[in-house]
């Protein structure tokens, strides 16, 4: 029960659906009927200005396909700093893709994937790998830019060396349904995993950030922080799962999501979870939805401030939490600046 | 510049401020003293316009500008500047960029050309000299850790960074040790001026020592039931407020 497997099939009954317990807030066969055709092969795409800026080397996908490179490659020891864009151009079509990252001994990595619907009413979906060999280190932010009608869900399974380090920021605006997985399989011994991620949701928009992190050795640590806010009539959904497996001892393991809901019809839907068969592990979680403190917009409209204003400063300066958690500097002013537009868009 | 007339103000259905009369011209400093849970708190939160408090009966008006009918940010572009008894704290939003944006938004209100970075900068390092703040203390969230003192000397410099006309300071003594009572004070008397007014709301007399008042009011019960020069400060320090406490 797989989107990929939907569409490779056209079968709408190989969607997950909210029977499915972890698909229960983002249920896409009762959405579905009929699955749409395959997309169209693109030569090419237009420009984003904000990513172009960076001077990175650019994978391009669109519908589904690799216009040249599909691969990122990192050998041992080396150095590299990508963008790969997803672009879904066609509306009424469905693509799936696949794409690896291996990043070898030693090496580091920084990576912006970005998913761009340039039109609506799309169905997209994506797996991608990554594997880190030892000492491997890679700090990976994802836009998600989907059209406001579209679905897309994407997949991404990351496996870990010794010593490795994985950091992903996942910043996403919504879609009619927005499902993005990570998987992690952490091996403990040093490595040392960040899954964070913001959410800003409005109008009809739903958004699904959903983490798998199962510790199966010894000595592992693993943070995630993710905050959002939803507005109108949105939805926000965080599901987190950390497993720590018998005999992952001296784990380290936290999860928080804090969520603000802008309106009386928002929703936000969270379930974390820690399933623990190890005895001597350091545990938590913490789960939070609340709204903007109506004494601090009082104040600052004391001072002159604009409503409007006011809830955008306060909102921005709740997530940005998250984004000032990004190591590159770069990579942190595109993540700085997207969520800057996107809040302007509440306002 | 300020007057109040006849104001009754409820909140949650109960009176609070009930007939209260008050005109502060252009220039001079008022002190409104009174017992606790005379209404000083929500006179102030009233001319600062804080959601919840009803106004059901008279006016205030500043240049004969009707106060009650503009949003808290209009009649802070006008001019109104509230030093709030307590202070907010605002996690992940420092200092400067608090003030800055403050004073941006009355600049386009007022239509103003904006502030340029530098000249904002400059005159932020004058003003934290002026009330020995540190700068670093303006770059971490506003307010966040800070002490109730250091509070108070924020409100002051957001009041010499915005150039108010008219100056509501809220028991702006309270927490303040003499050394910062007296920075505080020196901060606010700098703003003193021909086309300024200032309401000084405190329940202690100390601050007066610092910030001469032209006249003094006695707030019980939700109105003025006493005005007079200065010497009401110190009687009423000498006495208390029992005898206006029974007359109201």
């Amino acid at each position: 029960m797989t989107v990929a497997a939907a569409i490779a099939a056209r079968d709408p009954d190989l969607l997950p659906s909210r029977r499915d317990e972890d698909w229960r807030w983002t249920g896409l066969r009762e959405l579905i009927r009929v699955v749409p055709p395959a997309s169209p092969a693109v030569a090419s795409v237009a420009e984003d200005e904000m990513l172009a800026g960076l001077g990175w080397p650019t994978l391009v996908f669109a519908n589904g396909r690799a216009l040249e490179e599909a691969e990122i490659a990192i050998p041992a020891t080396g150095k590299g700093r990508f963008v790969r864009r997803f672009v879904s151009a066609d509306a009424g079509t469905a693509h799936h893709l696949d794409a690896v990252v291996t990043v070898g001994e030693g090496a580091r990595l920084v990576l912006i994937d970005s998913f761009e619907g340039q039109a609506g009413d799309y169905l997209a979906s994506a797996a991608l790998s990554f594997d880190l060999d030892p000492g491997a280190d890679v700090e990976r932010i994802v836009l998600l830019d989907d059209a406001e009608d579209a679905v897309s869900a994407a997949r991404s399974t990351v496996s870990l060396g010794a010593g490795a380090r994985f950091h992903q920021t996942v910043l996403a605006g919504g879609a009619r349904r927005q499902r993005f997985e990570t998987h992690v399989r952490h091996p403990g011994q040093g490595v040392n995993v960040r899954l964070d991620g913001a959410y800003v949701l409005s109008g009809k928009r739903q958004s699904d950030q959903t983490t798998v992190v199962a510790h199966t050795g010894q000595d592992g640590v693993t943070t995630q922080l993710t905050k959002g806010v939803a507005a109108d009539q949105a939805r926000g959904v965080f599901q987190g799962r950390i497993v720590v497996e018998r005999g992952a001892d001296g784990t380290d393991a936290r999860m928080a999501h804090h969520a603000l809901l802008l309106s009386d019809r928002a929703e936000i839907d969270a379930k974390p979870e820690l399933e623990i068969y190890a005895d001597d592990v350091a545990c938590a979680h913490g789960n939070t939805v609340g709204a903007l403190d109506e004494a601090a917009i009082f104040y600052a409209r004391a001072r002159g401030i604009p409503e409007p204003v006011a809830k955008t400063l306060l909102t921005a300066a709740f997530l940005g939490e998250v984004v000032e958690r990004i190591v590159n500097e770069p990579a942190r002013e595109i993540a700085h600046a997207w969520l800057l537009g996107k809040l302007e868009g509440l306002a | 510049m300020l007057s109040i007339s006849n104001l009754h103000v409820s909140i949650g259905g109960k009176p609070i401020i009930d007939g209260l009369s008050l005109h502060v011209p252009a220039g001079e400093v008022h002190a409104v003293m009174g017992p606790n849970g005379a209404g000083k708190s929500t006179l102030s939160y009233t001319l600062a316009g804080r959601a919840g408090y009803a106004v059901t009966a008279g006016s205030a008006s500043l240049d004969g500008e009707d106060l009650l009918a503009l949003t808290p940010d209009q009649r802070a572009a006008r001019g109104v500047f509230l030093s709030f008894q307590y202070p907010l704290e605002i996690p992940g939003v420092p200092a400067l960029t608090f003030i800055r944006t403050a004073l941006n938004a009355q600049h386009k209100a007022r239509g103003e050309p904006e502030t340029s970075a530098p000249e904002f900068l400059k005159r932020v390092r004058e003003a934290a000299g002026r009330l020995r703040m540190d700068m670093d203390m303006l770059k971490r969230g506003l307010n966040v850790g800070f002490s109730g003192g250091e509070k108070k000397r924020m409100e002051i410099l957001q009041m010499l960074m915005l150039e108010p006309r008219f100056l509501i300071l809220d028991e702006t003594d309270s927490g303040l040790d003499i050394d910062a009572l007296r920075i505080v004070s020196e901060g606010v008397n700098a703003l003193r001026s021909p086309d300024r007014g200032m309401l000084v709301i405190t329940h202690y007399q100390r601050l007066l020592d610092y910030i001469r008042p032209d006249r003094v009011h006695v707030l019980a019960a939700g109105r003025i039931v006493a005005s007079g020069g200065p010497e009401l400060a110190l009687e009423l320090e000498r006495e208390g407020y029992d005898k206006y406490a029974r007359a109201a």
